[in-house]
This record gives C-alpha cells, sequence and structure tokens, in this order.
C-alpha cells in the first residue's frame, strides 16, 4: 500500500483453545478459537502489548486491509499505525473477535466441532467477564503477562473496565472511552427492540435459520437502523440529512422520500448482508448483563476496589447513547479509590459515533497519554 | 482559568501555597491550568491528587505535564468526590471568575480538610485609583478590559474575610503580597494579590 502511516496488508490469525471455558451462564465452551491480528511487533520483554477491545458490531480487524483492493481499511484504522496516536513502530497491537462473533471465532455461525454443524441457537450466552476470560488465555498463548494498554470503546469500554476487575495485575493502563458502568433501562430498551425486531423475523427459526436456508434479513435491517439513530446526534442528523428530500419533490407514498430514510436502509441492508443475526442478539445481552457494581451492592468503587491500573476515561458531549455522565460514574468509582485517573469530555457533534472519528483534539489526547506509557 | 498575573506573583503565589500544603499531602487544585502548581507541589513536596480543568488546551498541556487532569465544570460543584478526601483543596486566582462562588468555596471544604484559595484583590490602591479616576481597573493582576473579563466576583480583603465569618469559615492564615513581596501594612490597601489558608469552624 502507498498509504503512508498505514499498518499495510494484514492477516488474520486464528488460535485455538481446547481448555473448557466455564462461562457465566455456568455453560461451558468445551472447546473454541479466536481470530485476532496483531500490527507492530512484541518487544523481547513482552512489554509493548496493547489489547483492543471492541464494541457491538466489530471485530479482530481494527487496522491495515486485506489487499491493496480492499475498500475499506480495519474499523479503528485512523487511530493505529505507524506514527499514529496509537504508534505501531512502539507498541504490539492486538485485536481479536468476541466469543459469539461472527468474524471467525467460535460463534453461533460457526461449526460446532462435536456435532459438524453450526452451533446455531445452541451457542450459549457470553459476557463481557466470558470475554475478558478468553482474552486473557488468548493473551497467555502469545506469552504476554501483562498489558501496556487495553482500550475499549462502548462495549469495548465495558470490557477494558472488567480487566481491571477480573486481572488488575495485568494492566497496566486502560482506556475507557464512550463507555458506562452499566446500561440504563432506557439504553436496554433499545436493545430489546432490536432484539425484537430479529426474533419475530418470519425467517429467524428460533435462531436455527442456517438450517433453513434463510437469513433473518428484516430484522436484522431493522435492528441496525435503530442502532444507528441511537449512534448519531440530533444535531449531527440534522446537518447530514436535515429534511432533504430523495428525489427533490415528495411522491406522496412509503418508498424513500427523505435523504435519511435512504441513508438508514442502506446502513441496514448492508449490515444484514454482513452480520449474524445469533452474534446480534448475543453482544446485545452482553450489553444488557454488564453490571460489575451489582455484586458489590450497587457499589461501583468496591468493584474496582483491586484495581491497580493507570485509568484514561473519555467521553463525547453529543452521545447520549453513553452520555458523559456515565463516564463520570466510572471516573467517580476511580476516584473514591485514589487511582490515577484522566478525565477528558470532548466536544464532538457525533454522538456515540465521535469515538470511532479522527476528532483532532480526541487523537491528540490519545496521542499525548500513548507517548508517556513506557515500553 | 487561570489569570495571566505577571510571572512575579505567580511564582511568589506558589511558593507560598508550597508552604502550606505538607509533604505527601492528597491536593485537589481546582482549575489547574496547565498543572504547573501541580507538578510543582509533587516535585517539592511529592504531593498526589488531581487537577481540575474545563479548557480543553489546559487540559491537553496538564496531561502532557503527567497530571491526572479531570475535565470538568467547577460551576457544577464537586459531586464526584467524596467528604473529607483530600488535605488541601486548592483555588489559585480563579474564584473572581467563577459565577457559584459561595458554592464553590463551601464544596472545598467540604472535599479536603484544608483549602487554599487566592485572588486579586479589588481593594487594592491601584484600583481604587483608576475608579477614582473613573475607570475600570486594568493591571497585571487585572490584565482585562471591562467588556471581554472572566472575572465576574471581585472582592476585596475585607470582603473576603467578612465571607468567611458569614459562612462559618476559620482563616488559619493569611498572606498579603504586592509584586512577590508581603505586605502588613494596611493590606486591603497595598496587597494585590490575596491568600487564604482556610478550614472549617469546629
Amino acid at each position: 500500500m502507498s498509504e503512508s502511516n498505514s499498518v499495510g496488508i494484514v492477516k488474520a490469525q486464528v488460535a485455538h483453545f481446547t481448555t473448557p471455558l466455564t462461562l457465566q451462564s455456568g455453560d461451558v465452551l468445551p472447546q473454541y478459537h479466536l481470530s485476532y491480528e496483531t500490527y507492530g511487533k512484541l518487544n523481547a520483554a513482552k512489554t509493548n502489548a496493547v489489547l483492543i477491545c471492541h464494541a457491538l458490531s466489530g471485530n479482530h480487524h481494527v487496522a491495515g486491509r486485506y489487499s491493496p483492493e480492499d475498500k475499506y481499511p480495519g474499523w479503528w484504522d485512523n487511530l493505529i499505525g505507524p506514527g499514529k496516536p496509537l504508534d505501531t513502530n512502539k507498541f504490539f497491537v492486538i485485536g481479536l473477535n468476541n466469543l459469539g462473533g461472527c468474524h471467525g471465532s467460535s460463534g453461533p455461525s460457526s461449526v460446532n466441532p462435536l456435532t459438524d454443524k453450526p452451533y446455531s441457537a445452541t451457542f450459549p450466552i457470553v459476557t463481557v467477564e466470558d470475554w475478558v476470560e478468553s482474552q486473557a488465555r488468548l493473551l497467555d498463548s502469545l506469552g504476554i503477562q501483562q498489558l501496556a494498554a487495553v482500550i475499549g470503546g462502548s462495549l469495548g469500554g465495558m470490557q477494558a473496565l472488567q480487566w481491571n476487575i477480573a486481572y488488575p495485575e495485568r494492566v497496566r493502563h486502560a482506556f475507557i472511552i464512550a463507555s458506562a458502568p452499566n446500561l440504563t433501562a432506557q439504553n436496554m430498551a433499545f436493545n430489546e427492540v432490536a432484539r425484537q425486531a430479529i426474533i419475530t423475523d418470519p425467517e429467524f427459526f428460533e435462531g436455527d435459520y442456517y438450517n433453513h436456508g434463510t437469513v433473518p434479513r428484516r430484522g436484522l435491517r431493522i435492528a441496525r437502523m435503530l442502532g444507528h439513530i441511537t449512534y448519531l446526534s440530533d444535531d449531527v442528523m440534522g446537518e447530514k440529512f436535515g429534511r432533504k428530500l430523495r428525489h427533490g419533490e415528495l411522491k406522496y407514498g412509503f418508498d424513500v422520500e427523505f435523504e435519511m430514510e435512504s441513508y438508514l436502509r442502506y446502513q441496514g441492508d448492508k449490515f444484514a448482508g454482513e452480520f449474524d443475526a445469533n452474534t446480534y442478539l448475543r453482544m446485545t445481552r452482553a450489553l444488557d448483563y454488564f453490571d460489575p457494581a451489582k455484586a458489590h451492592n450497587g457499589e461501583l468503587s468496591q468493584a474496582l476496589k483491586g484495581a491497580k491500573a493507570k485509568f484514561m476515561v473519555i467521553s463525547f458531549t453529543s452521545d447520549w447513547r453513553f452520555s458523559p455522565a456515565r463516564s463520570r460514574e466510572i471516573v467517580q468509582a476511580l476516584l473514591d479509590n485514589a487511582l490515577p485517573v484522566k478525565y477528558a469530555e470532548v466536544t464532538a457533534e457525533h454522538g456515540h459515533d465521535a469515538f470511532l472519528m479522527p476528532d483532532p483534539h480526541y487523537h491528540a489526547i490519545m496521542r499525548a497519554y500513548l507517548e508517556q506509557i513506557k515500553v | 482559568m487561570m489569570n495571566n498575573a505577571n510571572n512575579t506573583n505567580i511564582r511568589a503565589d506558589f511558593a507560598l501555597i508550597t508552604n502550606w500544603v505538607s509533604t505527601k499531602a492528597k491536593v485537589l487544585d481546582l482549575g489547574c491550568g496547565d498543572g504547573t502548581l501541580l507538578t510543582h507541589l509533587h516535585q517539592t513536596l511529592q504531593t498526589t491528587g488531581y487537577g481540575i480543568e474545563k479548557d480543553d488546551a489546559n487540559w491537553l498541556t496538564a496531561l502532557k505535564n503527567g497530571v491526572d487532569v479531570i475535565q470538568m465544570n467547577l460551576e457544577e460543584g464537586l459531586s464526584g468526590f467524596e467528604d473529607q478526601s483530600f488535605d488541601t483543596v486548592i483555588l489559585s486566582q480563579t474564584l473572581q471568575a467563577m459565577h457559584n462562588t459561595e458554592t464553590i468555596v463551601q464544596e472545598m471544604l467540604r472535599v479536603g480538610r484544608e483549602a487554599i484559595v487566592t485572588f486579586p484583590n479589588f481593594g487594592y490602591w491601584r484600583n481604587r485609583m483608576q475608579i477614582t479616576l473613573g475607570n475600570m481597573p486594568v493591571s497585571k493582576t487585572l490584565p482585562y478590559q471591562w467588556y471581554d473579563t472572566p472575572n465576574v466576583h471581585l472582592c476585596t480583603i475585607h470582603d473576603f474575610d467578612i465571607f468567611c465569618k458569614n459562612h462559618h469559615i476559620e482563616v488559619m492564615e493569611r498572606k498579603v503580597i504586592t509584586e512577590g513581596k508581603d505586605v502588613h501594612v494596611l493590606p486591603n490597601l497595598m496587597g494585590n494579590l490575596a491568600m487564604y489558608r482556610l478550614k472549617n469552624s469546629a
């Protein structure tokens, strides 16, 4: 690639695990595999590893391209690369696809080696806690004892937080971006509508659509359209689409009239063609279930009592799905424990999506902090 | 948020603040700017703690200076900080720019065992002189025109003494300085920077 400061052409790898994983639900995965990618070089002392935890629809393809013809790079390519804020000349960056995913890791759409059929609806519900456990095993397999940093946005931020609860001694720095210590009722309500759209799709077949040769495309499409509304701010939707008409005049029907509708339908169709509905159900449940304070009478500070890392918490002013107030709850719990924490409330118009945007101030923060980490 | 007062006064201000902070104290600096004071306290007294800063550019510089800096608006109080969780809470030359002046001073003494407040003394004779001559004061400690000043609650040393008395705040120590020198005679007239070390009255 001629692209300067890109990690270039990348290749996914797969790690197989045969030690059974007992999940929060009590279910056991006897064996599983995880897709992952790495960028940069692990140093001899293995002190420069950074783990990227993905959000709802993310995966292990975080940076670079699979081929020069690839239309899009990895989902956080603007952050990661030689000379970029997360500099791959310095850090060894690991991205993985979480368990239950649909991009190469064991999940509902992957083949269960015990039956030689897709797991389908039998794939268990996995949680943020389960993911962190599987991520720790991936690090074990790579010989990495301690992370220089764990970085995650949204659902990824929950995993970054959980790392400090499950494996505090294995994290030196934690970036919790556009996240929350749990979901509010309103936030979970959006997930429930999304799931209902999928589950009530006649082509869902209780999750066994692979064996029926169908895809619950309509449900997935609606789920994604709803999601997109909540990831954007009112202002940015207004700015991007306003009341602009698709055909310059009203058609008095229910086809696309407004540009906004065209955008949502496009996003919905695109997503329905590439994402697995069973994975979507599981990802939203992982979001709903995460609540580390629950075991401590709702006291998040108690849940974080054992944390040892230095924290960088970032929120975005126009993000109403994971509002700054929710990030401040995390900050408060860290302050209660007198832990080192920096908190930035970035002025940004892009709503929840802002954490994936190359906002200059946001990236300056990431760069400045990451530059200070000694490896 | 910090006013761009002249360097002599900033250094004198910081040196005196250092005298009022104990070794290894846990410090909260409100409106910490680029983090110079916290860095100075950490280097000289091995203090720990946090800075609070609203402005993006200052916040980023404070981060680069290694300060644990929290971006928030002081006008909203210090919710998020537990009662009596700091040894000293500092408000350096920011009081006069606060809207919720009363709240912030009370919040400082809720969160900290002691508070240090410094502000430009509006009663300084040069300020009085400019008022007498018919203009709003503009000086090294008040470097703004009336139409662009962030200062909304300027007060005199006399005013602040009364404020403390009415709010059951004990003045543990008070220093008044002009051009870096201590002022002992007629402080409300001769001093241009006031510094208070405060705690709640028992």
